[in-house]
């Protein structure tokens, strides 16, 4: 018998990924394309959805040339992907209307302070679980219908789909045009800030809130279940899973016991914890959120916080600042100085997310004297995502009660090991890395699998998880309470930079 | 005498130009300088960009002699890089073989152990990221030395430490085995620095084969190695595939 394998597409904020995992959940293969990212005015982020879609119709076929596996060996497609993300399309062309609208772009700020004061918009966090702030998909849509000329009237009529990355990728994989499947899984729905968290379906007050046609919406479907199959890239596979890329990650790190916790560190970085059947709402500036749902059993809850600027800071350092001239060359750098200087670096490009969600907040460097090298600067970097971290998790013990007793992590940054020691020291709980640090991908890849019946049950997943590195805090707690007032001193001095009178003209 | 190699020279050459001009220089500059056909000018550059010796500015488009080049004598690969780049071989190579893996390169005469991925039997385990170990007595550094002859003459120079009756210590013995290694592609550590374990290591090649670091996996004598007492050929292939994958990722990329 030939040996069969999951596909996993990972179609994230920087990049298009295709993995090919074996039975035992081991990366047999990995392909990948990094797509343009336009940034047209200050604020505003954007994709071009026909370029992603590409991009999958080449990481695919590459991915499976190096396992030196075919099509028919594939058992299912799992998709995970960048959440919030907003595409309109064509329905007759598959043409999209405008480029997508990525989830950190800040241009909604006027949508969402006039949405505030809305009647209803005191409901709005009770019916979907998420404050009212840009990140979403719902205030991008309006903000599309209102500056797209005759866009309301088409989607009306239904000739124009909305739809997050999964809903475009499963669209075009389906034949697109010809009988494209439009649909999405609980866990995009539920970032819409358009789904009812507890019916998992659209919900009549939110679309009226928004003001969202209801024939532009997809189907809302389980995050494991067949939804098709694909007509193109891999024609005759099932696609069998569809999840955000958070959620996968949570999946995919096997968080299926109330009380799990896991954080990815990308371009930013988000800990999810898994809150078993019941939706529960946070008082400290955390998302409430579905975690996943399994065929026709109850969707699982999770609370997220999320941070927005981690690797891409990385990133900004390497690109803007030219200082490095690859991302793991900032470890190097940061280890050429024993510790930061003073020097501090807040990060709030694009506004500061959980738990502070303050939209007007701008990034600050501080603490600078004529002692500070480039290497304090590359610390300065790596702390910021330990210490936002710190926030969320300090969130996180006040919502649920109990205190995280260990952080599982994953994504790129992992590799990092100085930012995983530096995550420990702050947490002061052990940080532990399983053994394969593609999670999203798994997640999305176990989703799928277990859809059709290649993997048996969640326990058999969860045999799969192994430990592959462990951090333990090694920092002295005195010297971590100064550091730590010291980064919220500095997080202050992000407050309010931002004025109103911009923000309306930004809008 | 073989004879000259085209391509080199005329290398050599656009590394002259880019070297004497006063700024950047554009591929048809380049071409009309060396009357070479554009096409063929454009190529060189490109495997010149490959390896770093030749930058491109991102908004003109032209060419300036690369960082690389002004640190020919270091090591080229960060350490952090090839961790980073590595990691997702790593994983999968513990987990198929069970046991656990690490990734080293040459630091003083030593063995730097970049990356660490745990046996995946989680039990309790300490990161060693960062430690070094003794080049002729581990799989790892052995595979270092076979590829590094300036590294070998230093540790046969000095006085090898006996850590086991198995340890390597004599210059003869070392260059024998050395030479194995590089007919082999890999090479083997049994009781040669703690009784009872052994490892396996595989060279990783970055861009133009260059060996920049080695990886590896150890554990029990009785895991690793068959009833005869040698290393067991599918851990032998799992650690060369591994190898080979990480080095097809670092040849792939522009270095």
């Amino acid at each position: 018998m030939t040996e069969s394998y999951v596909v996993a597409i990972d179609q994230g904020t920087t990049s298009t990924r295709c993995i090919v995992f074996d039975r035992r959940g081991n990366l047999v293969s990995v392909a990948q394309r990094e797509h343009q990212q336009h940034f047209p005015r200050p604020g505003w982020v954007e994709h071009d959805a026909a370029e992603i879609w590409r991009n999958v119709g080449k990481v695919v076929p590459r991915a499976l040339a190096q396992a030196g596996v075919t099509a028919d060996q594939i058992a299912a497609i799992g998709i995970a992907n960048q959440r919030e993300s907003t595409v309109v399309w064509d329905r007759r062309t598959g043409v999209p209307v405008a480029p997508a609208i990525i989830w950190q772009d800040t241009r909604t700020d006027a949508v969402v302070e006039t949405l505030t004061r809305s009647p209803g918009a005191e409901n709005v966090q009770q019916l979907c679980g998420l404050p009212l702030t840009t990140y979403f998909s719902g205030p991008k849509l309006r903000w599309l219908l209102d500056h797209t000329p005759g866009l309301t009237e088409r989607a009306e009529r239904g000739e124009v789909l909305f739809g997050t990355m999964e809903s475009w990728l499963i669209w075009n994989l389906t034949g697109g045009p010809d009988g494209g499947l439009h649909l999405t899984d609980v866990t995009n729905a539920s970032r819409t800030m358009l789904m009812d968290l507890r019916t998992l379906d659209w919900h009549p007050d939110l679309l009226a809130f928004f003001g969202i046609p209801a024939a532009m919406l997809p189907e809302i479907r389980s995050s494991s279940e067949v939804y098709g199959t694909a007509t193109t890239v891999l024609p005759g596979v099932r696609i069998a899973a569809a999840l955000g890329d958070q959620q996968a990650a949570l999946f995919g790190q096997t968080c299926f016991a109330p009380g799990d916790a896991k954080c990815t560190y990308g371009t930013g970085s988000f800990l999810l914890l898994n809150t078993g059947p019941e939706p529960v709402h946070s008082s400290h500036g955390l998302l409430t959120t579905v975690g996943y749902r399994i065929g026709d059993e109850p969707a699982v809850y999770a609370l997220e916080g999320s941070i927005a600027i981690t690797g891409s800071l990385v990133q900004w350092f390497r690109d803007r600042l030219e200082l490095i001239s690859t991302a793991p060359e900032i470890e190097t750098l940061a280890r050429t100085v024993e510790d930061n200087g003073g020097c501090y670096i807040v990060p709030a490009f694009s506004g500061l997310f959980a738990p502070h969600w303050r939209s007007e907040a701008r990034g600050v460097i501080v603490g600078l004297t004529s002692y500070i090298t480039k290497g304090h600067l590359a610390r300065a970097v790596l702390e910021a995502t330990g210490w936002q971290t710190r926030e969320v998790v300090d969130a996180m013990n006040a919502d649920s009660g109990l205190d995280l007793t260990a952080l599982r992590v994953d994504g790129g940054m992992t590799a990092n090991n100085l930012l995983m020691q530096f995550v420990a020291d702050v947490l002061a709980v052990p940080v532990v890395r399983p053994m394969v640090a593609e999670t999203v991908s798994l997640g999305a890849a176990y989703a799928a699998g277990l859809a059709v019946g290649y993997w048996p049950d969640l326990e058999g997943l969860r045999r799969n998880w192994h430990l592959a590195a462990r951090w333990v805090p090694e920092m002295d707690a005195t010297v971590r309470e100064q550091e730590r007032q010291n980064w919220q001193r500095a997080v202050e001095r992000t407050f309010g930079w931002i004025k109103p009178e911009a923000r309306a003209a930004n809008g | 005498m073989p004879g000259q190699v085209q391509s080199i020279a005329r290398a050599a050459a656009i590394l002259r130009l880019l070297a004497s001009s006063s700024g950047r220089l554009g591929i048809g500059e380049i071409a009309r300088s060396l009357d070479l056909p554009k096409g063929t000018a454009h190529g060189i550059v490109r495997t010149l960009q490959d390896v770093g010796f030749v930058e491109q500015d991102k908004t003109s488009g032209k060419y300036q002699l690369g960082a690389a080049l002004l640190h020919l004598g270091t090591s080229y690969l960060d350490v952090n890089e090839l961790r980073s780049r590595s990691i997702n071989w790593a994983d999968p190579l513990a987990a198929r073989s069970g046991e656990a893996v690490r990734i080293g390169t040459l630091l003083d005469g030593k063995v730097l152990v970049v990356h660490h991925v745990f046996r995946p039997d989680d039990t309790l385990q300490t990161l060693d990221v960062g430690s070094l170990l003794p080049p002729h007595a581990t799989a790892l550094g052995k595979v270092l030395l076979a590829y590094d002859v300036g590294a070998a003459n230093t540790v046969m120079q000095g006085e090898p430490e006996p850590y086991t009756r198995r340890t390597l210590v004599t210059a003869r013995a070392l260059t024998r085995a050395l030479s194995e290694i590089r007919d082999n592609g890999w090479a083997a550590e049994i009781e040669e620095m703690t009784p009872g374990k052994a490892g396996i290591a595989a060279p990783i090649r970055g861009y133009g084969g260059l060996v920049v670091g080695a990886i590896g996996l150890s554990g029990p004598v009785d895991r690793i190695c068959d009833g005869s007492g040698a290393p067991r050929p599918t851990l032998v292939t799992y650690v060369r595939d591994a190898a080979r994958a990480v080095s097809r990722d670092l040849g792939a990329a522009r270095w």
